[in-house]
């Protein structure tokens, strides 16, 4: 290819050089290596679409980014784990800043003291939030951190069986039932009492086995679990209490770890992180001091050097696989670090106060949808202590209005008959975002008053 | 600019905000009205009080003593640390594919599930692989995503309480073992021979009916092509085993070979190697797996289908290992990384192999007069070096690293893999201008002719970086995880 590609710096002239120096007389020498019935010919090579300029990149993205409907289209009360809410344009500027985009996994920390800088604080700040002892510095999403919890269960009570309530989210649930698949335990689910985990069930199903009980707090329904019941539930089991929790709920919420959690884990994406289809986001993973030493991938840590200045290693790192390479508890070698960093700078530009407001704002604009739903006549499964998603019973099929809302320009909730057991159920959402107009444009649809 | 050494709760003050809300036009719903008293949370967190230019500043302080890169040259081994393009960031930002919800109806998200099935078809060619899931974050979450489908592959033919041993070799990445381990498997250690590659006695010795797979990455850690990749691959598939094969270091054939060619079963690419995605300070990745059609089944669920009416998400696959990773993995990431494959085309991938290779191979042409090289062959896309020459001149390989920060570079990958002592793992991508690998090697000749000359001045490195060496050994055995506010010992 004599062309010279945008991202390539190297000239005809370079190649001749090098391989002068190299002393060999073409390239085809450096790949003498690869078996000849292995190698890519004319008629066994990759098929791909020519290149693409800049300006025909940008067109074809368009198109396909332009078929989607948005949140810049749609009105969204759809939430279910994943939410559209308000994030500071400040945060994507920091997470553009190459020296932090760029960047690998802080290897040499002399040279990489912002970012392990920045992982410390959204450490301190994921265990101000969870009332948790240490945090770690992020991992895949909500759910591999809740899959990584349970196997650090089994591994520190050496009992083999999770129980979790079915007021956990659907996906949760399924890769939970994956890691289970791996390290070869159990999991099993404790039924519903309405749109909560039945305590009844709860307290039957805790045995001598149990290594963990998973409590999703709000729960996958909106609602709110009574952890501090839970926890005495769990008081004579070895069992540990995993909590699940929306973040941002807990700026008003009690904190897990005061109500008795020993693991509590999540996902940021509240904080800041754009839904984009469910990924990348960032899961988070705090424990009590007890199980320190036990935390799957990464975590920061604050030391000296030489002239006793401060200065911030990835630390603790025996847990990780290339050490005990056969011994590891987990797999876990990437993070989601630039998320990480974005959720920190999320929760300075909201801080101590913003926090509350935003959550407030939440439950207020939840709750008001709610009372005009039911004033309208619908019936609202949900009890009143929820944060910001409830179920409602429609009076049609959840699909069939689904597609009528999205002619009207919103984006209907989830449809979550299934999983309740009841016919017409839908779990609605309604952020900081949604404006008073959009709800009761959405009231007037679901009620049949536009009719 | 290096100077900067606060941490957000030293400079936040009480009243400061660095937010916006708007007033809630609806009625307000307390908290406490709703819950029980003792769910009503008692105490705020201690989140910092900042204004919007205080906290751009904190972040501009902290990023000035970051190095990325834009910074200068990453010749970090294994982690093909190229360019980023910038385009990619921008496409990634359009409203839609950064602002769609993942439950929002199939029929909303058409060019998000046409742009992943596209980047499926792509990733096949590049693999030679007949089908891909997505769904995997990362690279270790495809070797584990992989091994459950060796699994669910032994299981299904009755063979899953035999075949409980993964084999992988001495020069593997360390993520291969840990994720044979998490998938319920014992792992069993394959030496090298002399030449850096898999000894194929060894393999013989240890293959068996109780063997359910290999782990191999091509060209491997050491940089070096698995010559016997053919025989490797007969031998594991006559016992009955399944091959996988780690990404990690795609970026030496792309175009060139296929992992599907050499004869692996399973295959993981990480996108935020070849294929460009930033990585971030350490993810988000990308890490999808391939399989041949005959793992097809096992693929994690659910998976994206054309039909005649349009895209749509399947979620009956009664075989499949199940779930690895929310929603449809990171969707993000993989917009970058099919961006990035539709501005290079074969041809343009082919390139980036060759001079990938043929980067690596002029730096290590440069620097073996001065360093130990323990392998003679061509290497690929990366090359290994020993520091045992300098660590007997009173220097040692963490030196070597250390003072070529000064240079203004980053270190490349260092006590790895831990079959070459002292080690220095060098990848310096197809992406750097021939007068930045001079650069480099001019940095390493010097460095080489201090550790014999004036060994302290590289022993002492860095010098020019906002610290100073920093204590690790005392950060683990007395962790400080979280800022300690009352704690004003530590010298700021």
């Amino acid at each position: 290819m004599t062309k010279q590609h945008r991202y390539l710096p190297t000239t005809e002239q370079d190649r001749r050089e090098m391989l002068d120096t190299i002393g060999v007389s073409s390239i085809k020498d450096l790949f003498k290596d690869i078996p000849e019935s292995t190698r890519a010919t004319k008629d066994k090579a990759i098929a791909l679409e020519d290149p693409l300029s800049e300006q025909a990149l940008v067109r074809q993205m368009k198109e396909l980014a332009g078929q989607n409907v948005t949140t810049d289209s749609h009105a969204y009360f759809l939430g279910a784990g994943v939410y559209d809410h308000y994030a500071p344009s400040i945060v994507n500027h920091v997470i553009l800043r190459s020296e932090f985009m760029t960047a690998y996994t802080p290897y040499q920390p002399e040279a990489s003291q912002g970012e392990l800088q920045a992982l410390f604080e959204f450490q301190t700040m994921m265990c101000e939030l969870t009332g948790m002892d240490v945090a770690n510095s992020s991992l895949y999403d909500g759910f591999t951190s809740l899959g990584e919890a349970c196997n650090l269960a089994v591994s520190a009570t050496k009992k083999q069986e999770i129980l979790y309530s079915k007021a956990l989210h659907p996906q949760a649930k399924e890769v939970i039932g994956t890691y289970a698949y791996g390290m070869e335990y159990s999991v099993n689910e404790i039924g519903l009492n309405g749109t909560r985990t039945d305590m009844e069930a709860l307290k039957a199903g805790i045995s001598d086995e149990t290594a963990a009980v998973i409590i999703q707090y709000p729960n996958f329904f909106g609602t709110v679990e009574d952890l501090k019941e839970i926890n005495a539930l769990m008081e004579a089991s070895k069992g540990l209490l995993i909590v699940m929790s929306n973040p941002l709920s807990l700026g008003v919420l009690e904190s897990p770890g005061k109500l008795g959690a020993d693991i509590v884990v999540g996902d940021t994406q509240p904080f800041g992180l754009p839904m984009s289809f469910g990924g990348p986001h960032c899961g988070y993973f705090a424990v009590k001091k007890k199980y320190m030493r036990k935390i799957p991938s990464r975590i920061v840590g604050q030391t000296v050097d030489a002239d006793g200045q401060r200065g911030f290693v990835m630390t603790l790192q025996t847990r990780e696989q290339h050490i005990r390479r056969e011994k590891a508890t987990s797999n876990m070698s990437s993070n989601q670090a630039l998320f990480a960093l974005a959720t920190s700078v999320f929760l300075a530009a909201l801080g101590k106060v913003g926090v509350q407001e935003m959550a407030a704002q939440n439950i207020s604009h939840a709750h008001y949808l709610k009372n005009q739903l039911k004033q309208k006549g619908l019936t609202v499964l949900s009890e009143d202590d929820f944060f910001n998603e409830f179920v409602v019973q429609l009076d049609r099929p959840v699909a069939e209005i689904t597609e009528q809302l999205l002619e009207e320009g919103i984006v209907a909730g989830l449809d979550v008959s299934e999983e309740l057991g009841w016919t017409n159920a839908m779990l609605l959402c309604a952020t900081e975002k949604r404006t008073k107009e959009e709800m009761d444009k959405l009231v007037s649809l679901l009620t049949g008053e536009d009719k | 600019m290096t100077t900067y050494n606060s941490l957000l709760f030293e400079i936040s003050k009480p009243g400061r905000k660095g937010y916006s809300l708007p007033e809630t036009e609806v009625d307000q719903t307390a908290v406490a009205d709703i819950l029980p008293a003792h769910l009503v949370r008692e105490e705020p967190a201690e989140l910092p009080e900042l204004s919007e230019l205080q906290i751009m500043r904190h972040y501009t302080g902290l990023s000035n003593k970051n190095f990325g890169i834009e910074t200068g040259f990453y010749p970090l081994g294994s982690c093909t640390m190229k360019y980023n393009p910038k385009i990619n960031e921008d496409i990634a930002r359009y409203s839609g594919f950064a602002h769609i919800h993942p439950l929002q109806p199939e029929q909303t998200a058409q060019g998000a599930f046409e742009l992943m099935h596209r980047l499926e078809e792509n990733l096949k060619e590049v693999t030679g692989m007949d089908a891909i899931s997505l769904q995997p974050a990362a690279g270790a979450q495809g070797e584990w995503a992989g091994l459950l489908i060796f699994k669910a592959y032994h299981q299904a033919n009755g063979e899953g309480d035999k075949r409980r041993k993964i084999l992988v070799p001495d020069s593997a990445h360390g993520t291969n073992p840990a994720s044979a381990v998490v998938a319920g498997y014992d792992v069993v250690e394959i030496k090298s021979n002399e030449h850096g590659r898999v000894g194929i006695e060894a393999l013989k010795a240890a293959v068996g009916p109780d063997t359910a797979g290999l782990m191999l990455t091509n060209p491997n850690t050491l940089g070096l092509f698995e010559v016997d990749i053919v025989e490797i691959a007969e031998i594991v598939h006559e016992a009955g085993g399944l091959l996988y094969y780690d990404g990690a270091n795609a970026n030496a054939i792309l175009g060139k070979s296929t992992p599907g060619e050499m004869g692996f079963d399973v295959v993981h690419l990480n996108l935020h190697k070849s294929f460009s995605t930033p990585h971030g300070g350490g993810g988000p990745g990308s890490g999808p797996i391939g399989v041949k059609d005959y793992l097809k089944a096992f693929l994690p669920s659910p998976r994206i289908e054309k039909t005649a009416e349009g895209f749509t998400v399947s979620r009956d696959h009664p075989q499949a290992i199940g779930r690895v990773k929310g929603y449809f993995g990171n969707f993000g990431v993989n917009v970058r990384a099919y961006s990035y494959i539709r501005s290079m085309g074969a041809e343009g991938l082919q390139q980036v192999s060759e001079d990938a290779v043929l980067h690596a191979n002029y730096l290590k042409a440069r620097l073996a007069p001065y360093y130990d090289t323990p392998y003679q062959d061509h290497c690929k896309h990366e090359f290994v070096l020993s520091g045992m020459r300098q660590k007997k001149q009173g220097v040692r390989t963490l030196d070597i690293a250390k003072r070529l920060l000064d240079y203004g570079f980053y270190a490349p990958t260092v006590y790895f893999p831990l079959i070459v002592e002292e080690c220095l793992m060098i990848e310096p991508t197809e992406t750097e201008a021939k007068e930045e690998l001079d650069a480099f090697a001019d940095a390493m000749i010097e460095i080489a002719k201090d550790a014999e000359n004036d060994p302290e001045i590289v022993t002492g490195a860095p010098y020019t970086k906002a610290v100073r060496r920093l204590d690790e050994v005392t950060a683990a055995r007395k962790p400080v995880v979280t800022f300690q506010r009352n704690s004003a010992e530590l010298k700021r």
